[in-house]
C-alpha cells in the first residue's frame, strides 16, 4: 500500500497478562474501539511505527504527484487539465495533512523530507513506474487510486486518532480522484483504434505494481500481528488485494479491456475471483531502488527542494525582520 | 464589430490560458509543500478564466468552434497574449515576480471590464475578478517577503524585475481593436490603468526594498499576434501535441 513492509517491534504481540497496567489500559482502550490521542501514553514501538507508517504514506502522496504531474502541460483539454491539475493539487494536500498528523508523535516535517530525500525513508512503489502515455492518467486514477481506497477506507478506524481524522478528509477526496480515473479510460477504451490500443497498455502495465501495491504476503508476518492488535493495520494485505481485484475486474470487463492475467476467473463457489500474484522480485527490487523511475524520481524531490532553499530562507528571514520590527516599534 | 470583439477576448483568454500553463509547470516541484498548492490553485483559476474567456471568443466568433479549438488547435501567430505571460518560468522568484507584473494590471483591467456594456463580459469579469484579487494579495506577499528575505533572495528579486520589465509597458498600448472597444464602452483605454499600475508597483518594490527599473522600453508584439518571443512555439508543441497528433480522437 501506500506504507509498504513497516516493521513493527517483531517481538510477537503480548497477551493483556504479559502488560504492566500503563501498556494494558491503552491496549485495553484500542479493543473496546477507542482512539489514543498525541497526549496520551503509548508504547514507544508503537509511535515509532506510525512516524514510519504515516511517514511513508505521506512521502507517498509527495512523489506521487510526479507520475501524473508527467501529463498536466499535456492535458489533451482545458477540463482535463483542470480535473488532472485539482487531482494531483489534492495529493499534495493528502502529503500535508499526514505530515501534521506525523508531527504530532514528535518528528518534524523536515526531519522526515530529509530521510525522504536521503532515500532512507521509502515510498509506495507504484510511483516508481511511468506514465507514457494519456490513458497512464486513466489508469493510475482508476487502479492506483483505486487500490489506495482499499486500504484508506479501513484507516479511517484506525486507532490513532490524528491519523484516523486525516484518512476521513483523505477519503472524501480520493473517490473523486478514481472517478476521474476512470471516466478517462471510458473514453480511451471506447474512443479511436489508437486510443483504445494505449488503454490497454495501460492496464497491461499497471496492472500487477497495482496489486503489489498492498505488498506480500503477510498472514504469517510478526510485525503484521502487532500492527493489526494497534489497529494501526486493518486488514492483512492478502485481503486487500483480493477485494481489489473483486471489485476490478468487472470494470475491466466493462471497459472491454483485458487484464493480463490468463488464470485470473470468478469462483463461482466463493464469488471471490482466483488470479495471479505479481513478480515480488520485482517488487524488492523496486524497493531496493530499481524501479523503472526511483532515480528519476528521487532526483526531482532532490532538486524542487535544494533549488527551493533560497525561497525558504528568504521567506524565514522576513518573517523575522517583521517580527523585530514589530518589536521594536512596541 | 465581431471580428474586434473576437480578437479582444482572444486577448483575455490567452493571457489566462497562457500564464495558467506556464504556472503548471511546477505541479509537484515547488520550493515548499504550501506553494504547489498555491500554485495549482492559481492556475486552476487561470484555466477556469480561460474557459469563459475563450468559450465566448468562440460564440461570438460563430464558426462553430469551442473554448478547446482555440486552445489547441491554434498556431503562435494567432494567439494573442501578452510577451509577459509567455516568459518562461526562471527560478520561483521570476515566477512570482511575472505573477505580480501581471496580477496588478489583471485585476484593473478586470475591475475596468465589470463596467462594461457587454453583460457577458461584465460577468466574466466580475467572477474573475474575485480570484484575481487573492492573486495578487499573495504574489504581493511574496514579492515583498522574497525581495526583504536575505541578501541571496533580494538579489534574485532584483535581477528579476529587471528581467522582466521591458515586458511590462506592453499591457498599456492600444490599436484598433482597443478603439473599437472603447468606443462601444466595452473594455478601458490601455493607457488609463498605467497610473494605477505604477503607484501599486512602487509601493510593493518599495516594501520590497525593491528597485524600479528605470528604462520604460516596452517590447510589444503579443496582444497583436505580430510577433511573439521564441519561446511561445515551444510550449504549444507541448501542450497541443496530444491533439494534433490525434484529431480525430474525443478525449
Ligand atoms: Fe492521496
Ligand atoms: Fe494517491
Ligand atoms: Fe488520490
Amino acid at each position: 500500500m501506500y506504507a509498504q513492509m513497516i516493521k513493527s517491534t517483531g517481538q510477537g504481540v503480548k497477551s493483556l497478562d504479559e502488560m504492566e497496567p500503563e501498556e494494558r489500559a491503552f491496549q485495553e482502550r484500542i479493543d473496546a474501539g477507542g482512539k489514543i490521542e498525541p497526549k496520551d501514553w503509548m508504547p514507544e514501538g508503537y509511535r515509532k511505527n506510525l512516524i514510519r507508517q504515516i511517514g511513508q504514506h505521506a512521502h507517498s502522496e509527495i512523489v506521487g504527484q510526479l507520475p501524473e504531474g508527467n501529463w498536466i502541460t499535456r492535458a489533451p483539454t482545458l477540463e482535463r487539465k483542470a480535473i488532472l491539475l485539482a487531482k494531483v493539487q489534492d495529493e499534495a494536500g493528502h502529503g500535508l495533512y499526514l505530515y501534521c498528523a506525523a508531527e504530532t508523535l514528535g518528528v518534524t516535517r523536515d526531519d522526515l523530507t530529509r530521510d525522504l530525500l536521503s532515500g532512507k525513508m521509502k515510498y509506495s512503489s507504484i510511483f516508481n513506474y511511468p506514465t507514457l502515455t494519456w490513458a497512464d492518467m486513466g489508469a493510475v486514477g482508476w487502479l492506483v487510486d483505486g487500490a489506495a481506497i482499499m486500504n484508506q477506507v479501513p484507516l479511517q478506524r484506525t486507532s490513532y486518532g490524528p491519523y484516523a481524522r486525516a484518512m476521513v478528509r483523505i477519503c472524501k477526496e480520493e473517490s473523486f480522484h478514481q472517478r476521474q480515473g476512470f471516466d478517462i479510460m471510458m473514453k480511451m477504451a471506447n474512443g479511436t483504434e489508437a486510443q483504445h490500443k494505449m488503454a490497454q497498455d495501460a492496464l497491461n502495465r499497471f496492472w500487477f505494481p497495482s496489486l503489489m501495491m498492498f505488498g506480500p504476503s503477510d498472514a504469517e508476518s510478526v510485525h503484521s500481528a502487532q500492527s493489526m492488535a494497534w489497529k494501526i493495520k486493518m486488514n492483512t494485505n492478502d485481503e486487500l488485494r483480493q477485494k481489489f481485484v473483486d471489485q476490478t475486474a468487472p470494470q475491466a470487463a466493462y471497459l472491454g479491456l483485458t487484464i493480463p492475467d490468463d488464470t485470473l476467473k470468478l469462483n463461482e463457489e466463493t464469488g471471490h475471483y482466483t488470479f495471479a500474484e505479481p513478480d515480488w522480485e520485482e517488487f524488492f527490487d523496486v524497493l531496493k531502488g530499481n524501479g523503472p523511475c526511483n532515480t528519476e524520481r528521487l532526483e526531482a524531490r532532490n532538486k524542487a527542494w535544494d533549488e527551493g532553499r533560497w525561497v525558504r530562507e528568504g521567506l524565514i528571514a522576513h518573517a523575522e525582520k517583521k517580527r523585530s520590527r514589530k518589536m521594536a516599534a512596541e | 464589430m465581431s471580428q474586434p470583439l473576437f480578437e479582444y477576448l482572444c486577448r483575455m483568454g490567452d493571457n489566462a490560458l497562457v500564464l495558467g500553463h506556464r504556472v503548471s509547470e511546477w505541479c509537484g516541484v515547488a520550493p515548499v509543500l504550501e506553494e504547489d498548492i498555491a500554485l495549482a490553485n492559481v492556475a486552476l483559476d487561470l484555466i477556469g478564466q480561460t474557459q469563459l474567456w475563450l468559450g465566448l471568443a468562440a460564440e461570438v466568433e460563430g464558426k462553430g468552434r469551442d473554448a478547446d479549438n482555440l486552445a489547441f488547435h491554434r498556431d503562435v501567430w494567432d494567439f494573442r497574449n501578452l510577451l509577459l505571460v509567455e516568459q518562461p518560468n526562471g527560478d520561483f522568484g521570476r515566477t512570482m515576480m511575472r505573477q505580480f507584473l501581471f496580477d496588478g494590471w489583471h485585476l484593473a483591467q478586470l475591475q475596468a471590464l465589470m463596467d462594461s456594456s457587454n453583460d457577458q463580459i461584465a460577468a466574466i469579469a466580475e467572477k474573475s475578478a474575485k480570484e484575481v484579487t487573492y492573486h495578487l494579495e499573495r504574489s504581493s506577499d511574496t514579492v515583498i517577503g522574497l525581495g526583504d528575505g536575505t541578501e541571496e533572495s533580494h538579489r534574485r528579486m532584483q535581477s528579476a524585475v529587471d528581467r522582466l520589465w521591458p515586458y511590462v509597458g506592453e499591457m498599456f498600448l492600444s490599436d484598433d481593436v482597443d478603439q473599437e472597444m472603447m468606443a462601444h464602452g466595452i473594455a478601458p483605454d490601455p493607457a488609463s490603468l498605467r497610473a494605477g499600475y505604477d503607484t501599486l508597483v512602487a509601493d510593493v518594490l518599495a516594501a520590497a526594498t525593491l528597485k524600479r527599473p528605470e528604462d520604460d522600453f516596452a517590447h510589444k508584439g503579443g496582444k497583436t499576434g505580430v510577433r511573439h518571443t521564441e519561446h511561445l512555439g515551444h510550449m504549444l508543441t507541448q501542450m497541443q501535441w496530444l491533439q494534433r497528433s490525434y484529431p480525430d480522437a474525443t478525449w
